[in-house]
């Protein structure tokens, strides 16, 4: 009888051995064999050629898929314009948000995934994601408003490269300085008063990297020995002043905002009086009845140009089109840029502006010509080649790195 | 008769020639009922820790996002520049009193639900602890910005009562509250389990032997107490470990990172994804080790 | 055994606890009746109209579908792998046994953003497209190691003789199972459903990194946050769901004797 229990005790073992090792080795080899095709997959387009340059896109516009999935800024897929856009197209639009352009790379990575459509991006995602083959070239026919699109917004080097277009523009605006109207009567001249310790613990800015770009411009002015041209192209030496200015700049600091309703929360209860915005928070703080402002200091603004981009994998192709041909147009144009606060690249959309709210237009500067937007330093990615040809500007990565030493 | 035999002409059908042959072959039924369980959590868990882990050992082209399958340390290596070392502590030193906290609270608590309620009583406090987790954890973080905000609830109530304006949100203190306040149903659940579990008769022997209610509650009820608060303070203690939504909603962005919010930053934010994988082996270190003496204190069956 | 003085005293701690605990839900069931979409106290004007908005959001109705299906599907794969989980380990002892049974707390141990990060990175790896699919799949891992937990707990807690005896007097395997052992499990296996539903329909940190385009609930209270342009709705949607979570919860209570066996079981 002893052996029985001896030999039951090692087959009950052996058979627990082999129910752990199966399902091992499973995990093993389905790891290493989804491993061998992934890593050349993944180790290609790591030149300065747009990996889906030569893909061919298509040459109409057919059914709609019945859904469309975006990857938007907070505010740029609003039911005022979703909603026509859905009862008209039959296309559902849902919208994931992301606050930074990182995030959006993110979210984008591996030609958005077989699930995202279409990417609003900033400047400074357009190339990572063009480089990094997760969009695919665009058939600007099928868009007819991009003939109404201002002139220096049609084939702007964010969204195309060698001729080959990825998207269409959007809208643009500045980041700019929202104060609180009971603070200040009349409205900063200068960016000087969120680095001043006069409103210590008072101020809120952006937690994003690309921070120091800001932090840059106002150096560019106030520093004038450190001849800053391009906030997004730093040498080595004007990137640690920047830095330096936000670490003295940090205690200052309440808070720093990664969802814009966070900072909208800021100032409604009075912890913040002024900091970096964009538009869409004045907007929504002046609806709540909160008494604030927004400007442009003297020294400029840094600012964003957007395109929808579309995603190599998208999976609803044609209803992206319908989205990038109708949110081009004047009246939609408009409706955004108003709703938001931000500039329409659509021409035509000034008169519409007015009637959709008076004066908008001129205070969102839609009916200037395209000199006056030269004063905006729009976002764009910074990388180690600079544009005088040098190979030593500080890259974004390095941009990373430090700002987390800048915020702990 | 040896047991399970199976008598002959009556229960002969398929099923009991089967589970009689199954209750021979122990081995057989140990094989049938552990390998789907441990198939999915070998197959999925454990192969998706391994990929996330090895791609510590990589970097990313910053410019593709494209991971280089080069092996390096460098990411290790970059776990001691500042500021990580000090947001490790600063972590680990939030979810410590966030424990110690909740265990606090949830003993005298748990303790009244388990000895002193009625059935009827237990039941509504049973309801009252878990109807928090139905509501939205997003919702409560939230609703806490509200209250401890400037000129918010708290503000409010001090004001009224001449205390001054604490104005407490976007601090470490203000994380602490909050973490405190949405584990604790994570702590009460397990404690109130072990207190539960004290047969009456202990502390009828403790009386019988001239113990008085201190040293009855001293040397018999906390000891027993002492693996459901442990095994409390595994939730508590992995859930501020890695949690980033609170610093994100309620942390000022300076000086109130967790590892939780710097790991989803360099997935998102900063795209370095091997970074991120990185600062993951912190906490999985950490509580492999908190696990391994949890069990030695015999949480795994108070949980 | 306690005095008058400390149950007066104890009376006053969970009274004050359960002030703390249903604060910020107060707070919540208060603010869905606020006005102004920008949220701070005090009040100013009150409404009811969230609530219209918040029955007629399209987006709000599939986001709680979709919860509903990830949960109930989540639920019932972690019913039968927690409960064949706790069988194997309970009933057999084999080699690695101890290190099987810390293996299988560590997603709850492990905090959710390493879990979601390492499906993520796995589900990538292998080309899985993200989905329903992945997502139920994130929520199954670590709602197996609840039902794991209150089913070993209980069969730790009851007699295996029961079993046995059953087997002597001519029950083979499955009656057995389905006339003796059930019922002893079934109330764990009630509340470790309940709590494994209750923690995947208000998940959000794994599901944010296993879900493509996909909108749970709490993956659309995110991003109302973000967007802070309606948030008494969500303080509406929040509101509806636990009103419509206490019955059940209160059953479930009812159903499992305040949460296990009481006192004057054997040990």
């Amino acid at each position: 009888m002893i052996y029985k229990t001896f030999f039951r005790r090692r087959r009950q073992s052996a058979a627990m051995i082999v129910a752990l090792a199966l399902p091992l080795l499973i995990a093993g080899w389905v790891s290493g064999a989804a491993a061998a095709p992934g890593a050349a997959a993944r180790s290609a387009g790591s030149g300065l050629t747009p990996p889906t340059q030569n893909m061919k896109p298509q040459q109409s516009i057919g059914k709609g898929e019945g859904q469309l999935n975006l990857i938007a800024w907070e505010g740029y897929a609003q039911p005022e314009w979703v909603k026509p856009f859905e009862q008209q197209t039959g296309c559902r639009v849902n919208a994931k948000y992301a606050g930074s352009s990182s995030e959006m790379v993110s979210l984008m990575a591996n030609g958005g995934g077989g699930q995202y459509d279409l990417v609003s991006a900033s400047g400074d995602a357009d190339l990572r994601l063009i480089y990094g083959g997760d969009v695919k070239p665009v058939n600007l026919k099928l868009i007819p408003s991009w003939k109404q699109l201002r002139p220096f917004l049609q084939s702007p080097d964010f969204n195309t490269i060698n001729g080959v277009h990825y998207g269409v523009s959007l809208q643009f605006g500045p980041n700019d300085l929202l104060y609180s109207t009971k603070v200040f009567p009349k409205a900063p001249t200068s960016w000087s008063v969120i680095y001043s310790k006069k409103y210590a613990g008072k101020i809120t800015i952006p937690n994003n990297p690309i921070q120091i770009a800001d932090a840059a411009l106002y150096l560019s002015v106030h520093a004038p020995s450190l001849k800053i041209t391009d906030p997004y192209e730093l040498t080595q030496t004007q990137f640690n002043a920047a830095v330096n200015l936000l670490k003295e700049q940090r205690p200052l600091v309440k808070a720093y905002w990664s969802l814009a309703s966070a900072e909208i929360s800021l100032f409604e209860n009075g912890e913040t009086v002024v900091g970096a915005a964009w538009p869409y928070q004045t907007g929504q703080l002046k609806a709540a009845g909160a008494k604030v402002a927004d400007t442009i200091p003297s020294e400029g603004a840094t600012g964003w140009a957007d395109s929808w981009l579309l995603a190599t994998k998208a999976p609803h192709p044609n209803c992206a089109y319908k989205w990038m041909a109708y949110i081009t147009t004047a009246k939609v144009q408009a409706e955004q840029a108003v709703s938001y606060g931000e500039t329409p690249d659509n021409s035509l959309a000034c008169p519409i502006m007015d009637k959709l709210s008076k004066g908008s237009c001129e205070s969102l500067h839609a009916n200037e010509p395209d000199a006056y937007f030269k004063t905006i330093k729009f976002w764009k990615t910074p990388l180690a080649q600079c544009d005088n040809g040098q190979n030593d500007c500080v890259p974004f990565q390095d941009w990373e790195t430090a700002w987390t030493q800048i915020t702990g | 008769m040896v047991k399970g035999e199976v008598r002959e002409g009556r229960e002969s059908t398929g099923v009991a020639r089967v589970s009689a042959a199954l209750w021979r072959r122990a081995w057989l039924r140990a094989a049938l009922t552990l390998s789907p369980p441990l198939a999915w959590f070998l197959v999925i868990y454990l192969a998706s820790l391994i990929v996330m882990l090895v791609t510590a050992f990589w970097t990313v082209n910053p410019f593709t996002n494209n991971l280089e399958h080069q092996f390096t340390l460098s990411n290790f290596a970059a776990l001691f520049d500042a500021p990580i070392p000090a947001i490790i502590g600063r972590t680990v030193l939030i979810a410590a009193l966030v424990t110690v906290t909740d265990a606090i609270i949830a003993l005298p608590f748990a303790y009244f639900m388990a000895r002193i309620a009625t059935p009827r009583v237990r039941n509504a406090l049973f309801v009252a602890v878990l109807l928090p987790l139905w509501a939205s954890y997003l919702a409560r973080v939230y609703a806490w910005i509200i209250i401890l905000t400037k000129d918010g609830t708290l503000d409010w109530t001090t004001q009224h009562l001449g205390l001054g304006s604490p104005n407490i949100a976007y601090t470490n203190l203000a994380m602490y509250i909050v973490f405190s306040y949405i584990w604790l149903p994570f702590m009460i659940l397990p404690v109130y389990g072990a207190l539960e579990r004290i047969p009456d008769s202990f502390i009828e022997a403790s009386a019988d032997l001239g113990a008085r209610n201190w040293r009855t509650l001293r040397s018999v009820v906390l000891p027993l107490a002492l693996p459901g608060v442990v095994a409390g303070s595994i939730f508590t203690f992995s859930l501020t470990l890695g949690d980033y939504i609170t610093p994100l909603l309620i942390g000022s962005g300076s000086g109130t990172n967790l590892i939780g919010n710097v790991i989803y930053d360099n997935i998102g934010l900063a795209n370095n994804l091997p970074f991120a994988a990185a600062l993951a082996f912190v906490p999985i270190v950490i509580m492999t080790v908190y696990l391994l003496v949890a069990r030695a204190l015999g949480a795994f069956e108070a949980m | 055994m306690e005095g008058r003085a400390t149950r007066a005293a104890l009376v006053v701690w969970v009274a004050g606890v359960l002030v703390f605990l249903f604060l910020p839900i107060t707070t919540i069931v208060i603010f869905a009746f606020d006005r102004s979409n920008v949220q701070s106290w005090p009040i100013r004007n009150w409404t009811t109209h969230w609530f219209l908005v918040a029955w007629e959001d399209p987006a709000v109705r599939s986001a709680l579908w979709l919860s509903v299906k990830a949960g109930v599907a989540a639920t019932i794969l972690a019913l039968v792998l927690g409960s064949a989980a706790a069988f194997g380990v309970h009933r057999f002892r084999f080699f690695g046994r101890d290190a099987v049974s810390l293996f299988l707390v560590l997603p709850i141990a492990l905090p959710g953003i390493i879990t979601g990060l390492a499906l993520r990175s796995f589900f990538t790896f292998d080309g899985i497209n993200l989905s329903l699919v992945t997502i139920i799949i994130g929520h199954t891992t670590f709602c197996i190691v609840v039902v794991y937990n209150n089913v070993i707990s209980r069969l730790r807690r009851t007699s295996g003789s029961l079993g046995e005896a059953s087997m002597d007097l001519g029950a083979h395997g499955l009656q057995t199972f389905r006339y003796v052992t059930l019922p002893t499990i079934a109330t764990a296996l009630v509340s470790g459903a309940l709590l494994a539903f209750g923690l995947s329909f208000d998940e959000v940190i794994v599901t944010t990194f296993t879900a493509g385009a996909q909108t749970t609930l709490p993956i659309w209270i995110f991003g109302q946050i973000r967007l802070g342009q309606q948030l008494p709705e969500v303080n509406v949607v929040v509101t509806v769901v636990l009103a419509l979570t206490v019955v059940p919860v209160a059953l479930a209570a009812r159903l499992t004797g305040g949460g296990g066996m009481t006192r004057s079981t054997v040990q």
